[in-house]
């Protein structure tokens, strides 16, 4: 089976910025793929790219096994996009615009446009000016998830929807997953709903993948967490390699440890005798801080171990992290 | 916290933002009269020569129309007479701009940006008012100082500049009750527009009247347009009609703040209702989405139109009439010019040449909606669907190139039979008017066709199509004056239009200028082919 995006080396300069910068990105078919990056980092003009709206200035790109501005007005009949910014008509209403884009694809399934605004809770009677932010999103979101097509991609589709209606989203994008015959390219900078959703994903910055690969594929490339309480001193820990971030908290010792290093450190816990022992692999909140922490930029330490704290962005991070991070 | 709180603060703002657009809007108007001084001083450099001129002039229905009555030879009134439109100019920037400082920000939702800081609930609204207002007031002050300088009588430049702020202050409160009625700022300012097209053919009417002795002269007291011609600049001014525009001004600034007192943030007097909850059939394609887009625009502007060829037309009658009981030298004018129906013939020209603007203005507006969407990001979600770019531009430009063409239609027809209704000749009138206004269609798709182009290749630069239409607009009016070389005035497009009726019709020009919009069309489609979307 073919992938349904595949894009290699993609530039794309505006003026003097470089946009997109050798970006690498394959989705295959039947998979939410999330596309993870900090705001600019270039995740819409892959999407616009990807549409066929925007020309990139080197590298190639495939949607749907064509090439996407080639093939613009034709491919577009096989996905539904839903923009990062949902701005309506400010005379025509939410249900007007459903339609309107449903029956340009091809088609509405009346049954589902239904099920969803009642899910969503969106009455289809306003007017586009009427509408708040998270209610325009819903009106794009219905209108892309009532349309039977191939591909959905969706740009930071949660953007101004409340906990409720972030839910309801997962739930339907599970059922997507289930039905397996869909392929979701979900941009975003939330993490919890890319770890909640995705079979793999992708994390981009400053244009470039910089990660690649499934969630647990991530994780190996990582360190664990580790939170001992202990008998005695755990001397020469701080000198184990592979261990980072050492600190005691209230007679507790607290690290980070690569992965490959984990057998060491574990002997050297047990020695000094282990009363309480938690560990957990890094959030995906931790890997985006690794990622994204750039040199330079302001860091302060950020409270681990809070997969659900969504609003996190890409400027905390822990100080010792920013070695690595600049790789 | 009184409810003005923060208008200084606001006031700054308005500035900071327009710092631009300002002074082109103070400063333009107040160099055209001095032009117009050195005009009259070199062309006609003897009170001999300007009482020549005057007395054919004052026959002129279309200038009647355009610039107001003439109340006399001196070289003031002349040169003020002549710069008559420019009253109109000032209150359109005016209802622009109280309207883009009001609703328009409210519409964009940076008034609740800013409301929820220390400011009054009315500061928004009189800083727009107080800015505009005082901008008036500065072009005013700017214009008499100009025509002082060009070797004018200070007292009566003074009352020019004062009735041009005037005009300036009573459209501000124009546009300040007109921001307050509906939530959409392109509505208010479509209801600021008709309040000063209705002001200017309230004036025409009424001067036209007037002049031929008829019974409706008090009309142009109704009008504020009106009053700037009625302070009579260079012949016994006539300071107390400044006190009717204050009386106005008060009279509509506290109307709009009552009705802004009543009304939510975002709300207008007339609420949005709610729309369906299913789309009409129909609505399934990009020409139809463009349709619903532009209907509103395009029936207001239909109804426009056709009161525009009404009036115009209604009014050709009476020009032959304007030379009756007039003196010998009339007579002989008359003579000269051809009699009484190529009077008539001479101001319709000039009307259709007026129509032929006004469309031009609407085929631009309409071809730039296309802009509006892209850069609105309302353009996205339909070319993600699969709808083709030329075929989502393709509907918007066929509203700027059809909608122009049934305004010219309307307003051809119409004046075709007010006046044929008036001489008894309806059968000979109609498609005589109808044809001369439709001569003025290759012209205004000139304008669509540039829009297009520069929405195409230059979309950032696309509104500078208004640029090019006022540009056209100017050296119609002054270059014959200045005697500007004809390679000048003909960078008019309207300069290659036929003189029609009247005049003779000739097809090449005709045939030029439609192939130049096509070309243009074609290289907006260019560009939008190749270009990447959107550009905001």
């Amino acid at each position: 089976m073919s992938d349904a995006v595949s894009v290699a080396g993609l530039v794309k300069t505006f003026g003097a910025t470089r946009a997109l910068d050798g970006l690498d990105l394959v989705v295959r078919t039947g998979e939410v793929h999330g596309f993870l990056g900090p705001n600019g980092a270039g995740k819409s003009t892959t999407l616009r790219i990807l549409l066929g709206l925007t020309r990139a200035d080197a590298g190639t790109a495939l949607l749907l096994g064509a090439d996407p501005w080639a093939g613009a007005p034709e491919l577009h009949r096989r996905l539904a996009y839903v923009p990062g910014d949902v701005t309506l008509w400010p005379n025509l209403s939410g249900g007007e615009v459903i339609d309107l884009l449903g029956r340009l694809r091809g088609g509405v399934d009346r049954r589902r446009r239904a099920d969803l605004l009642e899910r969503f809770d969106l009455d289809p009677r306003k007017k586009g000016r009427a509408y708040s932010k998270g209610n325009r999103q819903k009106v794009a979101l219905v209108a892309a998830l009532a349309s039977d097509v191939e591909l959905l991609l969706l740009d930071e589709p949660t953007s101004g929807l409340d906990p409720l209606m972030e839910e309801v989203f997962r739930d339907v994008i599970r059922e997507e997953q289930r039905r397996g015959d869909r392929t979701v390219l979900l941009s975003s900078h939330i993490l919890a709903e890319v770890e909640a959703l995705c079979d793999r994903l992708t994390i981009i910055r400053d244009g470039r993948a910089v990660e690649t690969g499934t969630l647990a594929g991530l994780r190996h490339l990582t360190r664990t967490f580790v939170e001992a309480d202990l008998a005695g001193p755990a001397d020469g820990l701080a000198g184990l390699p592979g261990v980072h971030d050492l600190r005691t908290e209230n007679g507790r010792v607290l690290f980070d440890v690569d992965t490959d290093a984990l057998g060491p450190v574990l002997g050297r816990l047990a020695t000094a005798g282990v009363r309480g022992l938690v560990s957990r692999p890094p959030t995906l909140e931790e890997l985006f801080l690794r990622h994204y922490h750039r040199t330079g930029a302001t860091a302060s330490t950020t409270s681990t171990g809070s997969a659900t704290s969504t609003g996190s962005t890409a400027s905390t991070a822990s100080a010792g992290e920013s070695a690595e991070a600049s790789r | 916290m009184s409810t003005l709180t923060g208008t200084g603060g606001l006031v700054r703002l308005i500035l900071r933002r327009d710092r631009a657009l300002m002074p082109v809007w103070v400063v333009i108007p107040c160099l055209i009269p001095v032009a117009f001084v050195s005009a009259f001083d070199a062309g006609y450099p003897t009170a001999q020569a300007r009482a020549a001129y005057a007395a054919t002039s004052v026959h002129n229905a279309a200038f009647t129309v355009t610039y107001g009555p003439l109340s006399g030879s001196g070289l003031g009134e002349l040169v003020t007479w002549r710069a008559g439109f420019i009253p109109v100019v000032v209150a359109l920037a005016a209802v622009l701009m109280v309207v883009r400082h009001t609703r328009a920000e409210e519409e964009a939702g940076r008034r609740e940006l800013i409301g929820a800081t220390a400011v009054g609930r009315h500061a928004g609204l009189a800083a727009a008012l107080a800015a505009t207002c005082g901008a008036a007031l500065v072009l005013g002050l700017l214009s008499a100082l100009a025509l002082t300088g060009a070797g004018l009588p200070a007292t009566g430049s003074l009352a020019y500049g004062l009735g041009l702020a005037a005009a300036g202050w009573v459209f501000a409160g124009v546009g300040a009750v007109a921001a307050q009625l509906t939530s959409g700022a392109g509505g208010a300012r479509g209801a600021g527009i008709t309040v000063l097209v209705a002001a200017f053919l309230l004036r025409g009417a009424g001067d036209v009247s007037a002049r031929s002795g008829g019974g409706l002269g008090g009309l142009s007291w109704l009008s504020p347009i009106g009053w700037a011609h009625r302070m009579r600049p260079f012949a016994g001014e006539r300071w107390w009609v400044l006190g009717l525009a204050a009386c106005a001004v008060a009279a509509l600034t506290a109307s709009a703040a009552a009705l802004s007192a009543r009304r939510d943030l975002g709300g207008g007097l007339f609420q949005a209702r709610l729309g369906p909850a299913t789309a009409a059939p129909g609505l399934r394609t990009p020409l139809a989405l463009a349709w619903r887009l532009h209907r509103g625009p395009l029936l207001a502007r239909a109804a426009g139109f056709t009161v525009l060829g009404l009036v115009l037309g209604g009014i050709a009658q009476s020009v032959g009439e304007l030379l009756d009981g007039g003196s010998p030298a009339a007579r002989d004018a008359l003579a000269r010019l051809g009699g009484r129906g190529a009077l008539a013939d001479q101001y319709l020209t000039a009307m259709m040449t007026l129509l032929g603007l006004v469309a031009a203005g609407y085929a631009v507006q309409a071809v730039l909606r296309l802009r509006a969407e892209e850069s609105g990001g309302r353009a996205e979600p339909l070319l993600a669907a699969p709808v083709g770019r030329l075929r989502w531009a393709g509907g918007h430009l066929a509203f700027g190139l059809l909608g122009p063409a049934a305004g010219l239609v309307l307003a051809g027809a119409a004046a075709g039979l007010a006046h044929g209704m008036n001489t008894g000749h309806v059968g000979r009138e109609l498609p005589r008017l109808l044809g001369a206004a439709l001569a003025e269609l290759p012209a205004v798709w000139v304008f669509a066709g540039l829009a297009f182009a520069l929405a195409g290749l230059l979309p950032r630069l696309a509104a500078g199509a208004f640029a090019v239409l006022a540009a056209s607009l100017l050296l119609g009016w002054v270059g014959a004056e200045l005697r500007l070389g004809g390679w000048v005035t003909g960078l008019s497009v309207f300069a290659h239009v036929p003189p029609l009726p009247g005049g003779d019709l000739s097809v090449p020009p005709l045939a030029v200028l439609t192939a130049l919009a096509a070309a243009l069309t074609g290289l907006g489609l260019l560009g939008l082919r190749h270009r990447d979307l959107p550009v905001g």
